[in-house]
């Protein structure tokens, strides 16, 4: 009840507060009157009594700023703080717009690169306890992320006692029949259970209903969210539809909500029903699927692990003929969909970190620079009576006022930098990361930011606040920034300073290694000279070229056509591009060779004659296909030097025979050897790999390739047109040269965007490193001017001047760049996953940025080591 | 000027609850009073009265109001309230008990 009255009796106080400050000066006025005139009776002239009264009575300002503190909240002297502030960086523009700008960046920067973090790693996936889910690979001698066959699936589901569901996905497009032929879509094909072992119900229509993937049952499609919008307007009446997908009449039952993604098959607008009938889903040896499975309450990751493998362990026993060597992987779900990108979002994340640090210091030592100029100022203020407290405060409301300033431009600032963050990102890859649509600047990057601001502003308060702790106020007014300077200014800036250096060197240093590996990267030898090529996938309708003659006659033709092309040198088709994946391997046997149980398994490629002539691979003995190789021919096969090597060592395959498994098939002649081609990403170990004839086994989709001799790009359009001419009905897709393919590869566009983000942190790190050595000596030169003048003045030399100077710069570059060194080292090491043909310490890397840092800092320090040299020493002693 | 003693710290808002027992007086008048009731040994530092009397009224012990002074100059003449005059009971007893501790600390020392 007092605390109401008090309150509001402050309150009336606060509003009427002009009132009050004229009432207690006329209730002050009247005692100091009252006083004088006693003490004129008293005998003492006016004047006398007059001085007399007012020293009776003390200090009048500060005993009205006493009085209005007791009755005044605690905001008011807040606001009048910030009011100070204000004015003081509004008095100083300069040093408030370097100040706010730097932190700005330095917030932007964190904060972007936080809300990737955040949608990509924080955030959970958009499904029902999406930790519980998991993603079941095969692995295979060749790699452990390989796809599973469909008997398998059907095994693991049965025999698993660990997952409360267990269904399958097989993603990476489909044909789409449409009125002027097919038309490649993006869609997967997915087990009944699908969406419910994810937890996800359409939000029009119906899921799948358990057996609707039998191969009796009627074949149905979901629609995404956004096919279901481009492709029909939103309409309920797409329910019911029918589609024909792949050769196969769907139906479509429903629509998938908006915000549904499932990254490992993404891009995705069909999810159409994977029937389970036809021949190679009773195939243990055609691998085509991904699991995702449920694990069920209670069982732990690793117990589930074990399980599936121990299963898996039995069918390669059971069928040793398709299953040998084929174990369970399993990972978890998060970890499939983030587990590339997660690396290089940290790193990238850590890189942004280290600028703000360097930021936030600069704008420390900057402060720093302030606070000592401004001691006259808090003196005189400290004796006309200001508190501790107060002048404390005053600088607390400085540091928390610009910490506020640089957050909140710097919010904006990265909203506008993620987005052009996302722009960069190639399409193809957007699309495979659905969980970075809905970036942006949610309650945690609110968080982060505000979390940010608030260690800024404790770092800009107090390092003023540290520098009063050293030195007695009262100095200051007796001193008035004469003489030597302030040796505690020197201590702390030349800490902060150092900080500064070792920061930025660790941001070179990996912004080094990282640029060093991108470089390696795209020189690494991939086996072919991939300019000049231009590629068009071409995929027919198989029941117009249903058999082999008729494929392979519209293989020939398209190639004819297409050699005839103003500017192609060369022409040829494969079924698999180089630079995507391992995919599409067989296993095989040696001829003549006792079977030891080892396991052999390929990737597998189909090519025409001209597409080794195209790519300009080297031959390492016998010889390269002839283009009359068909069904005609015997059949025969060329080797890549991996194969060659494992699995003949110091002997020349050619001439060897091999066969495959499965019996019936005839041997295959090995003709040739050629050099590695990149069949993985850039950054995968080279892989065996074996060629056959095109026309030897056509097919009814390929890819053309052709070396031009102009421009590349140029030429797409007319490929695409010949082809076009060649079958209206033929879908024609993903159309790009060589050189565009390696740029947008997701290794590629990993190792790019890390080095080039890191790069420019490193940049900026860099230049704020320097300015901010620049400023401890130029301020140390400006408060040592009259020093520097006593010892010209007694014989000083300029060169000892600028050794004076220039040693003391010597000195924090080198503390500087040895803690960065040790930093760096430790910091490389971290982010070792990255790097590509470069080692944590690599030593030219190291050197370089030594140099670059050091001759940096130099320069920076030779200028004001310059002014010192040149102070007029007559001058310098009189100005003080 | 007469010899100063520093008053005992928090004793000022007693002073001056005591003072005004008599009659509602201004600052001055206090600041007065105070003085010559003490022989002049007690004397505060004149201004400090006003943020103390500020305190006491938002404590709502003493209440105030502008009056003519007998030499016809407008004056803020401070009262005591009911609250005021309990405050200032507490605040006695309180010092009362204080100064017999001292005293006896003190006549124990003079002993021994």
């Amino acid at each position: 009840m007092k605390g109401i009255t008090r309150f509001v009796k402050k309150l009336a106080i606060l509003f009427g507060r002009g009132h009050f400050r004229n009432e207690l000066d006329e209730e002050m006025a009247f005692h100091r009157e009252q006083a004088e005139r006693e003490l004129v009776a008293g005998g003492m002239t006016r004047e006398e009594a007059r001085y007399a009264a007012m020293r009776r009575f003390g200090n009048a300002v500060r005993l009205r700023e006493q009085s209005e503190e007791t009755v005044g909240f605690r905001m008011e002297s807040v606001v009048q703080d910030l009011r100070f502030a204000l004015r003081q960086l509004r008095k100083n523009p300069g040093f408030a717009v370097t100040a706010i700008v730097i932190l700005t960046m330095g917030i932007a920067s964190s904060v972007a690169i936080f809300a990737f973090v955040d949608a990509a790693l924080i955030k959970p996936l958009p499904y029902k306890d999406p930790s519980r889910l998991a993603i079941l690979f095969e692995s295979i001698p060749l790699g452990p992320r390989f796809h599973l066959s469909y008997p398998d699936y059907l095994d693991w589901k049965r025999e698993n006692k660990v997952f409360s569901s267990l269904n399958i996905y097989d993603s990476g497009g489909m044909m789409l029949k449409t009125g002027d032929g097919l038309r490649k879509v993006d869609g997967a094909f997915v087990s009944a259970g699908f969406f419910r072992t994810l937890g996800v119900k359409p939000i029009l229509g119906r899921d799948f209903y358990d057996g609707e993937d039998k191969p009796e049952a009627a074949r149905t499609v979901l629609l995404s969210y956004s096919a279901w919008q481009k492709r029909f307007g939103g309409s309920s009446k797409a329910l019911g539809q029918p589609v024909v997908l792949d050769g196969n009449t769907y139906t479509i039952i429903g629509v998938l909500p908006r915000e549904f993604s499932f990254a490992p098959a993404e891009p995705s607008d069909f999810w159409g029903i994977k029937n389970a009938g036809g021949e190679n889903n009773k195939c243990r040896g055609c691998h085509s699927l991904f699991g995702v499975a449920r694990l069920k309450d209670g069982v732990t990751f690793a117990t589930a692990f074990a399980d599936i493998k121990s299963i898996a362990e039995n069918l390669a026993r059971q069928y040793p003929d398709s299953n040998r060597d084929q174990a369970a992987f399993m990972l978890p779900l998060a970890e499939v969909v983030v587990g590339d990108i997660r690396p290089v979002l940290l790193v990238v994340l850590g890189g942004a970190g280290l600028l703000l640090l360097i930021a936030s210091v600069n704008v420390a030592s900057l402060l720093l620079v302030r606070a000592e100029s401004r001691k006259r100022e808090t003196a005189v203020r400290g004796a006309l009576g200001a508190s501790p407290r107060r002048l404390v405060m005053q600088f607390v409301t400085e540091g928390l006022l610009l910490a506020v300033m640089g957050s909140v431009l710097g919010i904006v600032l990265a909203r506008q930098g993620m987005q052009m963050l996302a722009l960069l990102i190639p399409k193809d890859m957007m699309a495979a990361m659905p969980y970075l649509h809905d970036l942006g600047l949610g309650g945690r990057e609110l968080a982060f930011a505000f979390v940010l601001a608030a260690l800024a502003g404790a770092l800009f308060s107090f390092t003023p606040i540290a520098l009063f702790r050293f030195t007695d106020i009262r100095e200051g007014l007796s001193q008035g920034g004469r003489g030597a300077a302030g040796v505690t200014w020197r201590r702390f800036g030349a800490n902060l300073v150092v900080v500064e250096l070792a920061t930025a060197m660790v941001l070179l240093v990996g912004a080094g290694l990282l640029g060093k590996s991108f470089y390696r990267l795209l020189h690494t030898d991939i086996g072919m000279q991939p300019d000049h090529i231009a590629t068009v996938h071409v995929e027919v309708p198989p029941e117009k070229y249903g058999k082999p003659e008729q494929q392979t006659a519209l293989a020939r033709e398209a190639l004819r056509r297409i050699a005839v092309l103003p500017g192609v040198q060369t022409v040829g088709v494969t079924t698999k591009m180089p630079i995507e994946d391992a995919d599409w391997t067989s296993g095989f046997s040696i001829i003549g060779r006792p079977d030891n149980g080892d396991h052999r398994e390929v990737a597998v490629r189909f090519v025409s004659a001209g597409y080794m002539a195209a790519l300009k691979t080297s031959l390492v003995s016998g010889r390269y296909f002839t283009d009359d190789e068909d069904t005609t021919k015997p059949l025969v096969v060329i080797l890549n030097q991996t194969t060659a090597k494992q699995y003949f060592p110091g002997e020349d395959p050619v001439g060897k025979q091999i066969g495959f498994y499965g019996g019936g098939k005839p041997p295959v002649l090995i003709v040739g050897v050629i050099n590695d081609i990149q069949e993985g990403q850039l950054d995968a170990a080279p892989r065996g790999a074996m060629y056959f004839p095109f026309y030897q086994s056509p097919n009814s989709g390929f890819t053309v390739l052709a070396r031009t001799m102009q421009d590349e790009r140029a030429i797409l359009p007319s490929i695409e047109s010949t082809l076009h001419d060649l079958d209206r009905g033929a879908a024609l897709y993903n159309s790009v040269t060589m050189q565009q393919k390696i740029d947008d590869a997701p290794a590629t566009y990993l190792h790019r965007s890390s080095a080039w983000l890191v790069s420019g942190f490193a940049a900026m790190a860099l230049g704020l490193g320097v300015v901010g050595l620049y400023g401890v000596i130029a301020y140390s030169v400006s408060q040592r001017t009259r020093e520097i003048g006593v010892r010209m003045a007694l014989g000083a030399q300029r060169s000892a001047v600028y050794k004076l100077v220039m040693l003391q710069a010597v000195w924090l570059t080198a503390i500087g760049l040895g803690l960065g060194l040790a930093c760096s080292v430790g910091a490389s090491l971290l982010i070792r996953k990255l790097l590509f043909g470069v080692e944590a310490w690599d030593l030219s890397t190291l050197a370089c940025v030594v140099v670059v840092l050091g001759a940096a800092s130099l320069a920076a320090s030779f200028l004001p080591a310059h002014r010192a040299a040149s102070v007029n020493p007559t001058e310098a002693l009189r100005a003080e | 000027m007469a010899k100063k003693s520093d008053l005992l710290p928090g004793t000022l808002d007693m002073l001056i609850l005591k003072t005004l027992t008599r009659a509602p007086l201004h600052g001055y008048g206090i600041a007065l009073s105070i003085k010559r009731l003490s022989d002049d040994v007690l004397t505060v530092e004149e201004g400090s009265l006003y943020p103390a009397l500020q305190r006491l009224l938002l404590q709502g012990w003493v209440k105030a109001e502008w009056k003519m002074t007998e030499t016809n100059r407008r004056a803020r003449f401070y009262t005591l309230t009911a609250a005021g005059r309990k405050q200032l009971g507490i605040e006695l007893t309180q010092f009362e008990q204080m100064i017999a501790a001292i005293g006896r600390v003190l006549a124990d020392a003079q002993e021994a």
